[in-house]
């Protein structure tokens, strides 16, 4: 046939199209929602189903303060976008500082959490049911808060080196998005496991 | 597997093999007149030869769906055919392209309609059967049967009855005029099973942690296959299902031996004692002694039933030695373990077994 | 082999780097297809021992264990490391041809994608090596190919077999969301000018939603597949009974994956019949749109019916009534896509090449495929059929009849632009024709003990339950399909030294991948094409009525 690379090739005005980036990212969210639904769902199906103790009454506190710091990194994170964006490059390390800060403090918090739960309350995943399907769902989580604060660090790294400019806030923000997920993620995990599991 | 037998294990695995001569049909079915046979020999486990209630109405939805089912691919497959008779390239063809039609809204709209009707009254059908059978109350003359599912044997307990027994269901036959249905309320031991004779009613999963329940009523006496129907392990295969529906005499004589202590003739005192002083305590029962085990099957009343292994083996002397000597010989992967009995000790266990009526 | 010396590059060592190292999406697809070819005769090996084993009643071809063994590794491997891969593979290979890009989206998540389904593929097989660890000979997972809890715990199944599995269906998993992601990005943001979702072949389409499926599907896999990790690894209690779980959860988190799994693998066919049909009938496709629709709506229905292959475990009878009607809810969407594949060789010209007789054979067997699936649908019907062979009559019916059929489709198809040679058209002949009968030998006759009460997933049955002729029948089926997968294969071989040279454009065909030569160039198009309807290049043969006209 003669039909081979005979297609007109005049471009179309304003074409346009979704970002890469953030449509791949919308997609991991997809995913990484199922996965977290996934392990709610467990975890509420078996709030109370426990053959044993400790129950989520004698050994839960509500982790008030780390919740706040955890939310509060959703905004200093927009403001480093922001920042970028308007290539103010100075006061975008600034808002990445805190908001790595702020992520750490959770973090840090949480391992406090489990010390206290494993050395002086004895639960461990084997212990229970409730036990282990805690550990699985806020360890989940947390494994996904260290994997953003990973990529946070080397932002800031890269931004305190100079290595980052306006033309990379796309990416930034792309990063600023899937750590807001994380956030929104904490916020039906304290629901579900602080408030109504308890 | 082989290697860990000793040689004289080795012998008796084979010789075991003519003894079965009339269970294993094995490779010599495959003389052409007898695999003609088999394809038409009527089966005693086929659906469409209910003989209860809930397999009868599920039988009337069956065919009800098949019908419709097979009334939408005559005409589907009929289409199909036309078009690729009518409408093949004939010589000449290749110069011009057909007329391009790009769809139709009323077409399409038909065929989403018509489809939507014939679901809701497939539905409709269904749900009937779903509750007529899954939500009507239970009549005071039921029978209640416990049924627990074991890798790989049932364990039937009759709560009202005090009756403990395994692997063989007696259950009285249901008149229409006076309808004595038995209800199972089952679950499992360890995995997960299922209960299914087919020409009495659909499966029920038997699940640990969970309790199931559901109903049989033969109408007509006699003796109903069945066999698990989940995965739940190496010998899923066999574990299969006897269901005896007895009439009213036979069924309150079936009742009355089962209520019996386990008989002890004193010409097989001996053997009993081999049985009490091995490791068969651990894990069967025999009422009236202190073999009180619940691992394996109650074997109190062993001796009354047609098979053992839970279907496996017909209930022979010759049998019951094999099995005991090497269960797995006979159904491999049994947890069963072989108790290494001298052949004394065998003869004599097998023959205190064999009294167990 | 070392010393056969390849045209353009150094040696075996130089093309072994530049394929395993490579990103470009066409190399990556044909290594998820080439993959998923051996791996689908090995499995069809595996099924060919189990149809010895079942031929005639009580027969010891192998043990109980050896034969739980090969149904596990023949589901899982069909499914996981046939299935998906080859599905991946067409689709990584066609969509930036199809959108007129010239690459992937995510090039390097591609490869990883690739590589970490590739591993997990080994690790499955590993375990008839290593399955029992330290305790000396190999075995391989034996829970079956949905694992039912707590037949996977640690009490039931010990030594490692079970972790093979889980961690091999758990890689498998995170290969696939990752490639499900990069399709969509791909199909979103890569398209050439012009081309507006309205135009975008069906094809993509398909995958997109295929694709979005996966997201939400394959997921709870993942999810549920962690815990099964931490439950035999770290002492958890997901799926532990003895401590207050669950066996009914695990049942529920499979199939929240397992029955939107069944249409991830049946959307790509019906995108391929979406492309076929069209050119061998000569016309466009009927209703387009409606097509779309009925795609999206399949997509989300999928999501609400899982528990039909749970209407024996005693969910009570109102779900049981709901998933009944949800259930068959799907036959409606799916009943337009028939139709509309018939109205579109409706009043065409239909040529019957191999690609097109594969996709009639997909047509028939789908629509009864279908219908086996009402019937199960209904759930009283479902207590006597569930778990009986039945059940696997039906769903062979599907992913052979129909998913195998247009796979093979697929190839005859597109063969001639992966390699520039055309497959031979006696060749595929026989090949249809064999496997067709193989096939209804095979999968209409298991039907038939399914209603004699015969269970799936046993070794061996007993001879006087009139299930033996049935069962033979069946086995002979099976080798008249080993046949013709040979053929197949030998096709595949043949025509890359001897077929006949293709050209860019051998079926006349009307969508993008078909402008650049065969094979295309690594870069796929000189010049990034522009679009101005949904077949470019029947608007270009046909200068006087382009489809611009209509839509
Ligand atoms: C790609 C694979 C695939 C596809 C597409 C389907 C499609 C369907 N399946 Fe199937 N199914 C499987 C693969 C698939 N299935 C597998 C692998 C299993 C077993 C898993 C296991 O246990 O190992 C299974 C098991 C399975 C079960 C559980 C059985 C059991 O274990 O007890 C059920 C029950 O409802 C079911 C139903 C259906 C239905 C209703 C459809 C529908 O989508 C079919 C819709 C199509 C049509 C109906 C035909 C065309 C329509 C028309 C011509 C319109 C007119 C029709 C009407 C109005 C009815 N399937
Ligand atoms: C895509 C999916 C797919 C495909 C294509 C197939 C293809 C086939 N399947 Fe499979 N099957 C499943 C998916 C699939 N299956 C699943 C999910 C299960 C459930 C597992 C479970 O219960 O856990 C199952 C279970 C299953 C069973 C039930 C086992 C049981 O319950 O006990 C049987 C039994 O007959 C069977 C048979 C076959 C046969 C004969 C083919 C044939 O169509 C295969 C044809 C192909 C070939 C034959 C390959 C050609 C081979 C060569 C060229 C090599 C030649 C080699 C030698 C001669 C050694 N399959
Ligand atoms: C570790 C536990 C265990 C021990 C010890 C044991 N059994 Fe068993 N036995 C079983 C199990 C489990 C079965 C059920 C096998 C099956 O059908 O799958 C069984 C089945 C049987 C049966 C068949 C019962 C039937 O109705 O099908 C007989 C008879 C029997 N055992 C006798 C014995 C004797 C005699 C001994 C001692 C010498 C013994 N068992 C020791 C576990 C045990
Ligand atoms: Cu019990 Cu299968
Ligand atoms: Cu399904």
């Amino acid at each position: 046939m003669s039909t081979a690379v005979a297609v007109s090739h005049s471009t179309e005005d304003d074409w346009k199209q979704p970002s890469r980036g953030m449509v791949g990212m919308a997609c991991l969210i997809a995913a990484e929602s199922a996965i977290f639904i996934i392990f709610v769902i467990a975890y509420i199906f078996y709030t109370g189903k426990s053959l044993t103790g400790p129950t989520p009454r004698e050994v839960l506190d509500l982790p008030i303060f780390s919740t706040v710091c955890l939310l509060s990194s959703s905004i200093t994170v927009h403001f480093a976008v922001h920042q970028l964006r308007a290539g103010k490059i100075g006061q975008c390390s600034a808002w990445l500082a805190g908001t790595v800060l702020l992520g750490g403090i959770f973090i840090a918090s949480t391992a406090k959490e489990w010390y206290e739960l494993i050395y002086h309350h004895g639960l461990t995943i084997r212990t229970n049911l409730f036990g282990t399907t805690f550990y699985s769902l806020v360890g989940l989580h947390a494994s996904h808060v260290i994997a953003g604060l990973i990529m946070l660090s080397l932002a800031l790294i890269f931004s305190l080196q100079g290595k980052v400019n306006a033309h990379h806030a796309e990416r930034l923000e792309v990063l600023s998005v899937y750590w807001h997920f994380v956030d929104a993620v904490w916020v039906v995990v304290f629901t579900v496991v602080y408030v109504l599991g308890r | 597997m082989v290697v860990s037998m000793n040689s004289g294990m080795v012998d008796r695995f084979f010789a075991n093999f003519d003894q079965q001569a009339g269970f294993e049909h094995g490779v010599r079915r495959l003389h052409a007149t007898q695999m003609l046979a088999t394809v038409f020999d009527p089966s005693s486990t086929n659906i469409f030869a209910p003989k209860g209630t809930p397999a009868q109405s599920i039988l009337g939805l069956s065919v009800l769906v098949l019908g419709i089912c097979a009334g939408i691919f005559l005409i589907v497959a009929g289409l199909l055919l036309y078009t690729i008779i009518r409408y093949r390239s004939r010589p000449g063809d290749e110069n011009h392209e057909p007329a391009q039609i790009y769809g139709s809204n009323q077409v399409e709209l038909s065929w989403t309609v018509i489809p939507i009707l014939i679901i809701v009254a497939l539905f409709l059908a269904s749900a009937r059967v779903i509750f007529v059978t899954q939500k009507i109350p239970k009549p005071a003359t039921a029978l209640d049967v416990v049924v627990i599912g074991h890798q790989f044997w049932w364990e039937y307990r009759y709560p009202k009855l005090g009756i403990v027994t395994a692997n063989e269901l007696h259950v009285p036959v249901s008149e229409s005029t006076h309808p004595t249905p038995t209800y199972l309320t089952m679950s499992s031991a360890d995995t997960d099973h299922s209960f299914w004779v087919p020409r009495l009613a659909g499966k029920t999963d038997l699940i640990p942690n969970k309790v199931n329940t559901m109903w049989i009523d033969p109408e007509q006496a006699g003796l109903y296959l069945g066999q698990c129907a989940q995965y739940c392990g190496v010998q899923h295969a066999k574990m299969l299902i006897r269901v005896y529906a007895d009439t009213p005499e036979q069924f309150s004589a079936w009742v009355a031996a089962q209520q019996h202590v386990a008989l002890q003739v004193p010409s097989a005192a001996a053997g009993r004692e081999v049985f009490l002083h091995n490791a068969c305590v651990n894990c069967h029962t025999v009422s009236g002694t202190e073999a009180r085990g619940i691992f394996g099957p109650d074997l109190s009343h062993v001796a009354s039933r047609a098979t053992i292994a839970s279907g496996s083996v017909p209930n022979t002397p010759e049998n019951l030695r094999a099995f005991i000597n090497n269960p797995s010989d006979i159904k491999p992967g049994v947890l069963m373990p072989a108790m290494h009995l001298n052949d004394h000790d065998l003869d004599a266990v097998t023959q205190y077994l064999s009294t167990l009526r | 082999m070392a010393t056969h010396t390849p045209r353009r590059h150094g040696g075996v060592f130089d093309v072994l780097q530049e394929w395993i190292t490579t990103v470009d999406h066409k190399k990556i697809g044909l290594m998820y297809i080439g993959y998923a070819l051996i791996f689908l005769v090995v499995a069809g090996a595996e099924a060919l021992l189990m149809r010895v084993q079942l031929a005639v009643p009580n027969n010891h071809f192998v043990s109980p264990q050896t034969f739980n063994r090969l149904f596990t590794m023949h589901g899982t491997t069909m499914v996981f490391f046939v299935g998906m891969p080859i599905l991946f593979g067409f689709g990584n290979y066609l969509i930036p041809l199809m959108i007129g890009a010239r690459d992937m989206a995510f090039p390097r998540l591609n490869a990883f994608s690739f590589w970490i389904s590739a591993f997990g593929g080994f690790l499955l097989y590993f375990s008839y090596l290593a399955g029992s660890g330290l305790y000396g000979a190999g075995t391989a997972p034996d829970v079956g190919w949905f694992a039912y809890a707590p037949l996977t715990s640690r009490v039931f199944s010990p030594g490692h077999s079970t972790d093979y599995w889980t961690l091999s269906v758990l890689l498998s998993g995170v290969g696939s969301i990752g490639t499900a992601l990069n399709i969509v990005a791909t199909a979103l943001t890569m398209r050439c000018p012009g081309m507006k979702l309205s135009r975008m072949p069906l094809l993509v389409w398909l995958y997109v939603v295929t694709s979005c499926i996966a997201f939400i599907a394959v997921s709870p896999l993942t999810a549920a597949q962690i815990m099964l990790v931490i439950d035999r690894y770290l002492g958890g209690h997901f799926f532990d009974t003895q401590a207050g779980g669950s066996a009914v959860l695990w049942m529920h988190f499979f199939w929240i994956f397992g029955h939107p799994e069944v249409y991830i693998l049946v959307l790509p066919a019906f995108a391929f019949a979406n492309e076929i049909i069209p050119v061998f009938s000569r016309k466009a496709i009927f209703g387009y749109p409606a097509m779309v629709a009925a795609t999206v709506a399949i997509g989300f229905i999928s999501m609400g019916v899982w528990a039909h292959h749970m209407f024996t475990v005693g969910l009570g009878p109102e779900a049981n009534a709901f998933f009944t009607f949800s259930t068959m809810v799907i036959a409606v969407p799916t009943g337009i896509k028939i139709f509309n594949w018939l109205a579109t060789m409706w009043g065409g010209s239909i040529r019957f090449a191999t690609p097109m007789i594969f996709s009639i054979g997909f047509l028939f067997q789908f629509l009864i495929a279908g219908l086996t699936g009402v019937m199960l649908a209904a759930s009283p019907f479902d207590w006597q059929l569930g778990n009986s062979y039945f059940v696997v009559a039906h769903f062979h019916y599907v992913l052979v009849g129909a998913i195998l059929f247009m796979i093979f489709a697929a190839f005859y198809f597109w063969y001639p632009k992966i390699t520039g040679r055309m497959m031979s058209e006696t060749l595929g002949k026989w090949h249809f024709w064999l496997f067709v009968i193989g096939f209804h030998m095979t999968f209409d006759f298991m039907h038939v003990p399914g209603l004699l009460g015969m269970p799936r997933r046993i070794y061996t049955y007993e001879a006087d339950r009139g299930w033996g002729g049935w069962n033979m029948i069946v086995s002979i089926g099976a080798i008249f399909q080993t046949a013709a997968t040979l053929i197949f294969v030998y096709n595949l071989i043949r025509s890359y030294y001897k077929g006949e040279e293709a050209g860019p454009d051998p079926w006349d065909a009307w969508t993008l991948e078909w402008s650049t030569s065969s094979p295309p160039p690594s870069y796929n198009f000189a010049e990034i094409p522009t679009v101005h309807s949904r077949r470019p290049l029947w608007d270009l043969k046909h200068p006087d009525d382009p489809d611009t006209n209509y839509e």
